[in-house]
């Protein structure tokens, strides 16, 4: 899987051509979120998909091609964080209540809604953690499961994206180690 | 006409006001509701219009205009049906790499997305199918977005943008500001190699005893012709040509080997299977070229020159990408270039064509036979006198048109290569006649494509274009046919055309036409074409069943071909 972090324009439709470009080019997106940046007007698009080496550049030389993608790091190939944010609600019993709060506890899972019959909780981390909280919870009955998709940034002070200066400089021109220049 | 720049202008003057800055003196289009604003503000402005008789054809005529010239050619449509009947002719633009802009009217802003009357969503519909594109809403956005839209279309690998403009946009005023360049920080349009990947070109190309040249369009979107004959000269490296390559090298020159690919020249095709160096000088690795590409080129090194990034390792696993643009790149390799003698490969591809020579159709005696290999040799015998710029369509004749049409100059074929759109020769001549008016423009197209926008030829009455169309009729939609022959035993379902007469046809539209059924009388066609002024079609009656040769099927490896019978060319018989 290879977690591009994209910087956009915030345009109307942005959104869409970035999605239609991969979509067209043979690749499927497994998660896209799209959220405001430190910078105004600057958008930030974290988008997984599942291709191989070849297919990962071939991706981020398209994306380089809209007009409205300022900058692309593919984040897979340095150290990073990864983070999802999940809410399920989970079916209960007084029986099951004291066993889903324990298991929430384990995961540092937070219950951030309470009725008789159900909770409703609370997760940030890895897709890993997760899934496996998914899969714990699974046998008490999931009624609802609503994810966030990917986010990703950088270790350490490095800016994995920073978008080119305002005055029209083109980002910096960059080649790859293996003789084969793809990003720009 | 008043310019002080204080003086509110409307979106629609405005938008010529800023066409006119661009350059542009001619646009394709035709009229309609959303666009009644910008039609109204043109007449003051020094634009001629070509008035078109479908949108589509407008589309082809800028990308003719385009492509005859390198400039950017315009196109302009109302909304709805007449922005949607633009499609075809924007994606031909779009895989050819041609720099065109294409406006649309658009309903109010305030009607957007109700369903109005000719409302559709042209910027979705095109988001695939253009370089990019622009929705304007507001008078004080038209001068910017036009501006960058040029821009965008000609620079880095050109191609078609759209500009929709709503129809109170066009209405509405605002002061004019021109902007002195455009401003796109997310573009990127320029590109240089390192010095690294320089000297490991070098490195390749020094160490090759089997190098070839892959000649693509790129050479002739960077004029870099020159540039080109004088790499191979100096390193001899023989030149194998793609469609839209030709031309961009002289096919006189001693290199230059012809076309390659599924209708390539069998000795081309050999020598690219056997080459231990490949270097594809702005060429795209097509499946029209490929064929097989596990079984490609397998001995082959591989150096790719594009200005696209996206290109490199896209169809073909290459060894080293060199991104710029390609006359800057062989200027900083060609210097470093060490001559060599390549005796040795060149005689051994010479041998490889000795056994052609027999199956060329070329050679065989005039048997009563009208072949569309002749018709187009002797077309080209009498037309190389002067700059002819031949438009072909799309299918067998756009084949034998590359084969047997020997383009020395830059420019002089233009074809849709990437999108295989028929229908676009006709329109796309008119294009290229209106942007080179002292080049002599003939039309190759067949009896299908011709049916496709042969409306056109009410256009070329009306403004008084004189290009000459020559229409291979073998009353077949022949290129579909072929494959029904070598892959469906024959079955020949829908490919066989009922036509009306041309001749007729062409008379009623006011414009001069001739019959040719014999090979003989070829030449006295030609002449007095090109002797009348004004647009003349000549309809070619040619064998129905011939087929072109050689062949490689779709998906076979390139050195396995289908050749030409030698059956044909002792008898003379049918195929």
């Amino acid at each position: 899987m290879n977690t591009f972090v994209v910087l956009v324009e915030d345009h109307p439709g942005v959104l869409t051509r970035v999605s239609g470009l991969i979509r067209r080019r043979g690749f499927n997106i497994d998660s896209i979120t799209v959220g405001h940046t430190e910078t105004p007007g600057v958008s930030r698009m974290t988008i997984a998909v599942a291709a191989d080496e070849f297919g990962a550049r071939r991706i981020e030389a398209n994306l380089y091609k809209l007009l409205e993608v300022l900058r692309v790091d593919n984040v897979s190939r340095r150290p990073s964080i990864f983070r999802e944010l999940a809410i399920l609600k989970v079916q209960t019993s007084p029986e099951t209540r004291a066993q889903i709060f324990q298991l929430a506890q384990v995961y540092r899972a937070r219950i951030i809604d309470v009725s008789p019959e159900s909770l409703v909780i609370e997760i940030t981390g890895n897709e890993d953690k997760v899934r496996s909280l998914i899969d714990v919870m699974t046998p008490y009955g999931i009624l609802e499961l609503a994810r966030t998709g990917r986010l990703a940034m950088l270790r350490g002070t490095g800016t994995a994206s920073k978008p080119p200066d305002h005055d029209g400089q083109p980002a910096q021109v960059k080649a790859d180690d293996d003789g084969v220049s793809h990003s720009v | 006409m008043n310019r002080e720049p204080v003086m509110k202008r409307t979106g629609a003057q405005i938008l010529w006001e800023s066409l006119v800055r661009e350059g542009t003196t001619c646009v394709f289009g035709y009229p309609g509701g959303a666009i009644l604003p910008a039609y109204d503000a043109m007449l003051d402005f020094p634009i001629r219009h070509i008035l078109v008789r479908h949108e589509q054809g407008a589309t082809h005529m800028a990308d003719g205009y385009a492509r005859a010239t390198g400039q950017v050619g315009v196109a302009i449509a109302t909304s709805g049906p007449g922005a949607t009947n633009m499609v075809t002719g924007i994606a031909t633009a779009m895989m050819d790499s041609s720099p065109i802009v294409c406006i649309t009217g658009q309903v109010g802003s305030k009607a957007i997305g109700s369903d109005a009357f000719q409302e559709t969503d042209i910027t979705g519909i095109t988001l695939p199918i253009t370089k990019h594109n622009y929705l304007v809403t507001r008078p004080e956005d038209v001068a910017r977005v036009v501006r960058e839209a040029f821009y965008v279309a000609r620079s880095g690998r050109p191609g078609p943008v759209l500009i929709d403009i709503t129809k109170d946009a066009q209405q509405a005023s605002c002061e004019f500001e021109w902007p002195e360049t455009p401003k796109l920080r997310g573009y990127r349009p320029s590109h240089h190699p390192s010095s690294r990947e320089v000297d490991q070109a070098l490195e390749l190309i020094h160490s090759a005893k089997r190098p070839l040249i892959l000649a693509g369009r790129g050479i002739q979107l960077s004029n870099a012709r020159e540039a080109v004959l004088a790499f191979a000269e100096r390193a001899q490296v023989p030149i194998a040509m793609t469609l839209l390559g030709l031309g961009a090298i002289p096919a006189s020159h001693p290199l230059n080997l012809g076309m390659m690919g599924m209708h390539g020249e069998a000795w081309v095709n050999t020598a690219i299977q056997e080459a231990d160096l490949l270097l594809a000088f702005g060429m795209r690795f097509d499946d029209r070229v490929t064929g097989n590409v596990k079984t490609y080129a397998p001995n082959a090194r591989k150096i790719h020159l594009d200005i696209d990034p996206a290109e490199i390792n896209k169809n073909v696993r290459v060894d080293l990408g060199l991104i710029g643009d390609l006359r800057e790149t062989l200027d900083a390799l060609q210097p470093q270039v060490e001559s060599r003698d390549r005796g040795d490969w060149l005689a051994y591809i010479g041998m490889l064509k000795g056994d052609s020579a027999v199956r060329d159709i070329q050679n065989l005696p005039d048997n009563g036979h009208l072949y569309a290999a002749h018709v187009i040799n002797d077309i080209w015998r009498e037309t190389k006198d002067r700059e002819t710029i031949v438009v072909s369509d799309v299918g067998q004749h756009q084949m034998w048109e590359a084969q047997y049409y020997k383009h020395e100059e830059p420019r002089s074929l233009i074809t849709s290569g990437g999108l295989g759109t028929m229908g676009f020769a006709l329109p796309a001549a008119i294009g290229a006649k209106v942007a080179r008016p002292d080049a002599e423009v003939w039309v190759v197209v067949g009896d299908g494509g011709f049916q496709m926008t042969m409306c056109e030829l009410a256009t070329i009455a009306q403004e008084g274009i004189d290009i000459n169309i020559a229409v291979i009729n073998n009353g077949f939609l022949g290129m579909v046919r072929q494959w029904q022959e070598f892959f469906y035993e024959r079955r020949y379902a829908a490919t066989p055309l009922v036509n009306p007469d041309f001749t007729k046809l062409t008379e009623a539209f006011g414009l001069k036409a001739r019959r040719v059924t014999t090979r003989a009388d070829v030449i006295p066609a030609v002449r007095e074409a090109r002797a009348h002024p004004g647009t003349v079609l000549l309809d070619f009656r040619v064998e129905q069943e011939d087929s072109v040769y050689p062949m490689v099927p779709a998906g076979n490896d390139l050195h396995n071909m289908i050749r030409r019978p030698s059956a044909i060319i002792e008898t003379g018989a049918d195929a």
